[in-house]
């Protein structure tokens, strides 16, 4: 069990901001003590309380004191952050504190830094002089940094819920599951891409190769050369499958136009090996080796794409960062700008995208297994949306209402 | 008489989405913008208040909405710290305007977020304050020292009605209409507590941002669009003048966020 002791002040009987803050803390599967009470003798009098409050894990506590902040509590130690040295390269201290990616302040020297970036699982390191604060990966620490250490001094802003126009991204951590139906989520998701598309926001796609493999490859084409894709984020598996697909008709052996089809599980080598011939994607293009499918299509609408390799993949295909490091911080570059992320059937470079993204970003899951929808979505919680459901009706679905509406106009 | 601060809109326009209702592609219309704020000044004069107005500044498009420049309680202002960066401009331009005009500033800490009327209204001896989308909780206990009076803290929480004015409008008899579900259950209890012959606003209504209305006395300029609200307060005795506010409420605004009480009230 750990605690923590919280201050409200003000009107907090009237207001009955004293019996929501208790009946949080007992919501939230947390205790509470009750160590000082003054109630105000008149009605303009100010009222105090100091709660002693306590949970099960330091995290369930951590979580809780920042609800009942928003709500006027103070955590009593209004004390400076405290500071530890990184023991050695790429190592922080023991007990570091841990980022959300929330805006953030530390206090130190009697005054408030904001950290920068907001940047979800890193550590925060001070620079006395600059007076500075930033978020930092275990790349980025150098032996003697100044890292946070504990949660003292650490003060946590959440973001407003939406600030969008519509409707869709309103709720927090939404999820369609497969028996629910999608097609005025789809509608609606489509009229927000428009928007952002005519404000000229960053679009991003997270592509997994399942859309080859279902078939939604040329769906995704649509998009792209209706100009709703600014970035393409994938693995090496992806291209490979595309192009795979592109050359040989199969995805991994599979030919998604012919129903029941077995063989050729060679091409995905093959395709593979033309790219490295070729010597790139780009160049598979210029040389007319790459004639249709999604990268050709990147390509020629000057979608930028961002390619990351993983211990399975067969090649590389060249253009792929194979070193993971280097592809965190491209990525993350990548995203720095982006506002409106779709997460399409790959668990894992969605999970990578989502702890980067800024928490305003707008994002929707598409997966097949509610379970991987779930921990996305968990990662952006509030303009999230998530829908099981296979990729290909979902993008057929997309691609039409968006093609539609041009029509329309 | 009451005194008023108006802002021209000379320089208004949706170039930022800090609300659910700001979209940049649904742009405000020029002309319809003057002549709608050109009513509404009308209107306040024609009902015998004296109606100041800021130099609006470029840059700063909603720095029409006056009712965000901060709080006036008899000569004291309190200068709103916004929230958003792309409205902290405005708050210099407001603060010494108000202080060349002989007010009191009183600072609230610079980290407390506090967007001025637009989240503190009085009804009876309370003052009303909304927190969480804009405001802080913690400057409403500033504003409790500052003043020395009952400062009643509401949660906001539904992100169309982000400010209190949106969804909350005190009467000088003490009652006051609002729209409930903009606020959590402890804020409706506390308002509920505080405040006898409530109004409730039907959420069709209310969307039409009825609630930000001005109140003179018995007088009420408010945004049409709300026939049943209009009813109920003239069985009440009030006068409702209802404009068209449609430019304004594109960024989350209407005839209460265009006007600044100077001050909301003499003394607490």
């Amino acid at each position: 069990m750990v605690s923590e002791t919280i201050e409200l002040r003000g009107h907090i009987i009237d207001s009955l901001i004293l019996p929501k803050v208790l009946d949080q803390i007992l919501t939230h599967g947390a205790n509470f003590k009750i160590g000082e009470i003054k109630i105000g003798e008149r009605r303009a009098d100010q009222s105090f309380a100091r709660i002693e409050v306590s949970a099960e894990t330091s995290e369930a506590l951590d979580e809780l004191v920042l609800r009942l902040r928003q709500h006027g509590a103070e955590v009593i130690e209004r004390a400076n952050v405290q500071l530890a040295s990184a023991p050695a390269d790429g190592v922080f201290p023991s007990d570091f504190y841990v980022t959300t990616n929330q805006q953030t302040f530390i206090r130190f020297d009697g005054k408030e830094i904001e950290v920068r970036p907001a940047m979800i699982n890193s550590a925060i390191a001070l620079d006395r002089k600059k007076e500075s604060a930033r978020a930092v990966k275990f790349f980025d620490v150098n032996k003697g940094n100044e890292i946070v250490v504990g949660h003292q001094g650490v003060r946590v802003v959440p973001v407003q819920r939406s600030t969008t126009h519509t409707e869709i991204f309103q709720f927090i951590n939404t999820v369609v599951d497969a028996d629910e139906p999608k097609s005025a989520i789809i509608r609606e998701l489509g009229e927000e891409l428009r928007r952002a598309q005519t404000a000229k926001r960053k679009i991003a796609i997270v592509a997994g190769p399942a859309i080859v493999r279902t078939g939604a490859a040329d769906h995704l084409v649509r998009l792209i050369e209706a100009g709703y894709v600014d970035r393409l984020f994938a693995g090496n598996s992806f291209v490979a499958y595309d192009v795979e697909h592109t050359l040989f008709g199969t995805s991994l052996g599979m030919n998604p136009d012919l129903a029941f089809t077995r063989g050729g599980h060679e091409n995905h080598l093959r395709a593979i090996n033309t790219i490295r011939e070729a010597g790139g994607i780009f160049a598979a293009v210029r040389k007319k080796i790459l004639t249709r499918g999604v990268m050709y299509a990147c390509v020629l609408h000057d979608v930028d794409i961002v390619l990351t390799g993983a211990i399975r993949d067969e090649g590389p295909i060249p253009g792929v960062t194979t070193d993971i490091i280097e592809a965190q911080k491209v990525m993350r570059q990548k995203l720095a700008d982006v506002t409106h992320v779709m997460m399409l059937a790959t668990v894992q470079h969605s999970l990578a995208v989502a702890s980067m993204l800024a928490p305003a970003a707008k994002t929707v899951c598409v997966d097949i297994d509610p379970a991987a929808v779930e921990r996305v979505v968990e990662h952006q919680p509030l303009q999230s949306i998530g829908l099981v459901t296979d990729v290909e009706p979902f993008l057929r679905e997309l691609a039409d209402c968006l093609s539609e509406s041009r029509v329309r106009e | 008489m009451r005194e008023l601060l108006l802002c021209p809109p000379d320089y208004y326009g949706i170039e930022y989405e800090i609300n659910p209702w700001m979209s940049r592609a649904h742009g405000a219309d020029a002309a319809l913008v003057q002549k709608q704020w050109k009513e509404l000044h009308a209107r306040l004069s024609n009902l015998d208040c004296d109606v100041h107005l800021i130099s609006p500044q470029p840059g700063l498009p909603d720095m029409v909405f006056t009712a965000n420049a901060g709080l006036t309680i008899g000569r004291k202002f309190i200068p709103s710290n916004f929230r958003h960066k792309e409205r902290a401009g405005e708050q210099p331009f407001f603060a010494k305007w108000m202080e060349q005009r002989g007010y009191d500033v009183n600072w609230l800490p610079e980290n407390l977020y506090f967007e001025g009327e637009g989240d503190a209204l009085f009804g009876g001896d309370a003052l009303f304050c909304g927190y969480k989308f804009r405001s802080d909780i913690q400057s409403h206990r500033g504003l409790a020292d500052i003043l020395g009076c009952l400062v009643i803290s509401v949660e906001l929480v539904d992100p169309r009605f982000y400010h209190l004015d949106t969804c909350f409008c005190p009467l000088p008899d003490g009652s006051a209409f609002w729209f409930p579900s903009a606020f959590d259950e402890y804020g409706q209890r506390a308002i509920r507590e505080q405040v006898t012959g409530l109004i409730d606003v039907l959420p069709e209504e209310a969307m039409h941002f009825s609630c930000n209305a001005v109140v003179i006395e018995r007088d009420i300029v408010l945004p049409e669009g709300a026939p049943r609200l209009v009813a109920t307060l003239q069985d009440r005795g009030y006068c409702c003048y209802e404009l068209p506010m449609s430019e304004f409420i594109k960024a989350g605004g209407a005839c209460k966020c265009l006007t600044m009480f100077m001050p909301q009230r003499e003394k607490c």
